[in-house]
């Protein structure tokens, strides 16, 4: 008998390779063959049809034409650089998230660098298609910002490893600080809500709408299984109420009824009634979301701390919250995908976000009937902002995943 | 812990920016109708004049290239800003949806509504509206193919005509369709770019829609000249501003800026010729420009405010050739000055 491994040779050639798969995948019988090949002809007919529709009968120049309008609105263009500058505060604080967060592993594997380098091209390409050389430029110059600090967030991470625990606050600062220059509220002329549009207003509805209904759908979670009957019932009423209501019902009531009713003297920004409308909205669902996480932690944990002494307090924000929190990350990730696009509901109630301003440019007589053009950028526009919330919160699992329970490193595994 | 007291500590401070934000909102906007203090002191005093606009519709209000409002609409707001602050920079557009034009008007969010908004007798007495002069008179049409041959109404008897939904037009539509006994199938539609669609894909023989609409749409379609609007016009739909109900004086304001421009095109005085109108010595066009008797500042307007809106946005003939005439080629018809057989007419200035 024999103790060592027998030499292990490689798979025969023909179970190996992309003619061996597509026979084991697509090609396994008759009916998957007949199958496989009426597909794949319905699909080249499609992507050719689309093709041939975009790069002979599309008129794309209704989007360079119109490009500042979609991504700022009629923000004044004088005033373009606070937007500028806003952007640059929001990539130094994503730089530094980014650096510290991966202050134990490399910044860039190969597949990162690939990703960055196409990211950059395609960037230049696209905005060289669109915009002038300076907004390239400007682009350029955060990019490299982005990845400059990203460096700088690693080493600081490095000496000071609690530096994690303050990058909400930064993130917060930066948001406050960017939010008050777009508006104008720190220095210069104010500029006025209405004057907010296309891209810019979708992430300002978006992000603020997202961050506020974060603690409000905790709270409301944990209200609903608080021992309180009050506040249980409270809690219990605010959450069924909103969720039996349709969003757009609830921004009409937002945008109509609250200055129905408020005396007269009384006057609300309509902007921001638009934001509590959707956060009231999210905060609900993201509850019921946290409250799944909340069950799903097992009552050991939370009878093993109180048996350390600790109060309810440290027993649920120590404890119990962050372990639900871990465990609800994609359930809430897809929350604040859908309250993303959900602001375009906003257009119908008249403010001019991304899907707004597209449906008054379409109404340029200029450029009437490039509804197809129109639409298939704003779309790209959606789907590329709501991927990288996805990418972006696969890696946050990833991350807390990896920091939280120690795993076997996967490498060193293989020993020739 | 101290990732704790962090979020925490971010969390109070969103609050306290959301609070702060709450309580910085706009508190210019000031009703005070009632209290005997009109809206023209309320927007005299902000410096700024909010116009309720449509902001989709072309030739009538949308935001061009540039980021500017422009169309029929739009510059009628600028007219009244033109008239009380020689400035027609000095408005707000604000964006509202069919739906909550009223109530944002009645709300006191906007001062005056100019969103192609059709004046009946209902929205004049029981909704609290104040109408003022009509400076477009549309009405519903009919679009239709040129191979189909169809001329008039009576050609479309036994077809499809697609239709938006809850609009009066679907109203309209049947209304008029029954009066003369000619059946036809109605397809519904929710979304105007889908109605079209379906019309250029032969699933309907017609669409109907307003006549300026139909002849916008006709221009966008691929082959314009495939398509006719015809001539038949079954329903009535002037449009025109409107403002909040008791309060003469701001609504006497915005109906003579309106009247100026009719009156300017009457006395065909034009942007470019008003420097020569200034010099004129026509009394009539004394009175209109300000340089003789004191009709303006009797109401509470700068005396030259007719003026001020002529050097702004032009006279109606102007105005209606530059949004409406010359991108859509549509003849102007009803709109026509009442010398020339259409409705456009203004009472005297003296």
């Amino acid at each position: 008998m024999t103790t060592a491994t027998p030499p292990s040779s490689a798979p025969p050639l023909n179970q190996i390779g992309a003619a061996a798969w597509a026979k084991k995948n697509l090609f396994s019988s008759v009916s998957n063959t007949i199958l496989t090949i009426v597909s794949g002809l319905v699909l080249i007919w499609v992507v050719l049809t689309l093709l041939i529709w975009g790069f002979t009968q599309a008129d794309w120049r209704v989007i360079p034409a119109n490009f500042r309008l979609l991504m700022v609105g009629r923000y004044p263009i004088n005033l373009i650089w606070r937007v500028w500058l806003a952007l640059g505060l929001i990539v130094v604080a994503a730089g530094l998230s980014w650096g510290v967060l991966a202050r134990n592993s490399r910044l860039f594997d190969r597949r990162g660098l690939i990703v960055l380098g196409i990211g950059a091209a395609a960037l230049v390409i696209v905005l060289a298609l669109l915009s002038d050389p300076i907004s390239i430029a400007i682009s350029l110059g955060l990019l490299a910002l982005l990845v400059g600090l990203a460096f700088v967030g690693q080493q600081v991470g490095k000496v000071v490893p609690t530096f994690g625990n303050w990058l909400p606050l930064v993130w917060l600062v930066a948001f406050v600080i960017g939010y008050s220059l777009i508006r104008g509220f720190l220095i210069g002329r104010p500029v006025k809500g209405d004057d907010l549009g296309g891209l810019l207003l979708t992430l300002l509805t978006a992000s603020v709408s997202i961050v506020l209904s974060f603690p409000f759908g905790i709270l409301l979670a944990l209200g609903r299984r608080s021992d309180l009957p009050v506040i249980r019932l409270l809690s219990t009423i605010y959450i069924e109420v909103i969720r039996g209501l349709p969003l757009i019902t609830i921004l009409f009531a937002s945008q109509f009824l609250v200055p129905l009713v408020l005396p007269p003297y009384i006057r609300t920004d309509r902007l921001i009634r638009a934001v509590v409308g959707l956060t009231m909205f999210s905060a609900a669902y993201l509850a019921e979301n946290v409250r799944g996480g909340l069950q799903a932690v097992p009552r050991g944990q939370a009878e093993a701390s109180k048996a350390l002494g600790m109060n309810p307090l440290l027993t649920t924000g120590l404890i119990v919250m962050p372990q639900a929190l871990k465990a609800v990350i994609p359930t809430m990730v897809g929350q604040f995908i859908s309250l993303f696009k959900d602001t375009s509901l906003l257009t119908i109630i008249g403010f001019t976000e991304l899907l707004g301003i597209g449906q008054t440019i379409l109404a340029n007589p200029q450029f009437l009937g490039r509804n197809v053009e129109m639409y298939t950028f704003i779309g790209l526009i959606y789907f590329l902002c709501c991927y990288a919330m996805s990418i972006a919160s696969q890696r946050l699992e990833r991350q807390l995943n990896s920091s939280g329970t120690p795993t076997v490193a996967p490498a060193a595994t293989i020993d020739p | 812990m101290r990732k704790w007291i962090s979020l925490l500590l971010a969390t109070a401070l969103t609050a306290a920016v959301a609070v702060a934000c709450a309580s910085s909102s706009d508190t210019a906007g000031g009703d005070g109708a009632a209290d005997g203090n009109s809206v023209l002191n309320t927007v005299l005093d902000r410096g700024s004049v909010i116009c309720g606009v449509n902001g989709q519709l072309p030739g009538f209000s949308f935001v061009d290239s540039g980021g500017e409002y422009s169309g029929m609409d739009a510059d009628y707001c600028r007219a009244i800003a033109a008239a009380l602050f020689d400035d027609p920079s000095k408005v707000e557009f604000r964006n509202l949806s069919a739906q909550e034009r009223f109530t944002a008007l009645a709300a006191g969010e906007v001062d005056v509504l100019i969103r192609n908004t059709t004046w009946t007798i209902n929205r004049d007495t029981a909704l609290g509206l104040e109408f003022m002069p009509t400076t477009f008179y549309d009405g519903q049409g009919m679009l239709v193919t040129t191979a189909s041959g169809v001329k008039d109404l009576k050609g479309l008897s036994g077809k499809s005509i697609c239709v938006q939904s809850g609009t009066t037009t679907e109203q309209n539509l049947t209304d008029s369709f029954r009066k003369q006994n000619i059946p036809f199938t109605p397809v519904v539609f929710d979304d105007e770019d889908a109605l079209y669609s379906a019309f250029t894909q032969g699933r309907c023989q017609a669409a109907t829609s307003d006549r300026s609409q139909l002849t916008a749409r006709r221009k966008s379609l691929p082959n314009p000249d495939n398509y006719a609007v015809l001539d038949d016009v079954i329903s009535k739909e002037p449009l025109g501003a409107a403002v909040r109900n008791n309060d003469s004086k701001w609504a006497d304001a915005v109906k003579w800026i309106t009247y100026s421009t009719f009156q300017a095109e009457e006395l065909d005085i034009t942007q470019a010729s008003l420097a020569q109108a200034e010099s004129s010595a026509d009394p009539e066009v004394k009175r209109l420009l300000g340089k003789e008797g004191t009709l303006g500042t009797d109401m509470g307007l700068p005396n030259d405010f007719a003026a001020r809106v002529i050097k702004a946005v032009g006279n109606y003939g102007e105005i209606y050739d530059r949004n409406i005439g010359t991108p859509f080629a549509l003849e102007r018809g009803l709109n026509e000055l009442w010398t020339d057989g259409g409705l456009i007419y203004s009472p005297p200035f003296r």
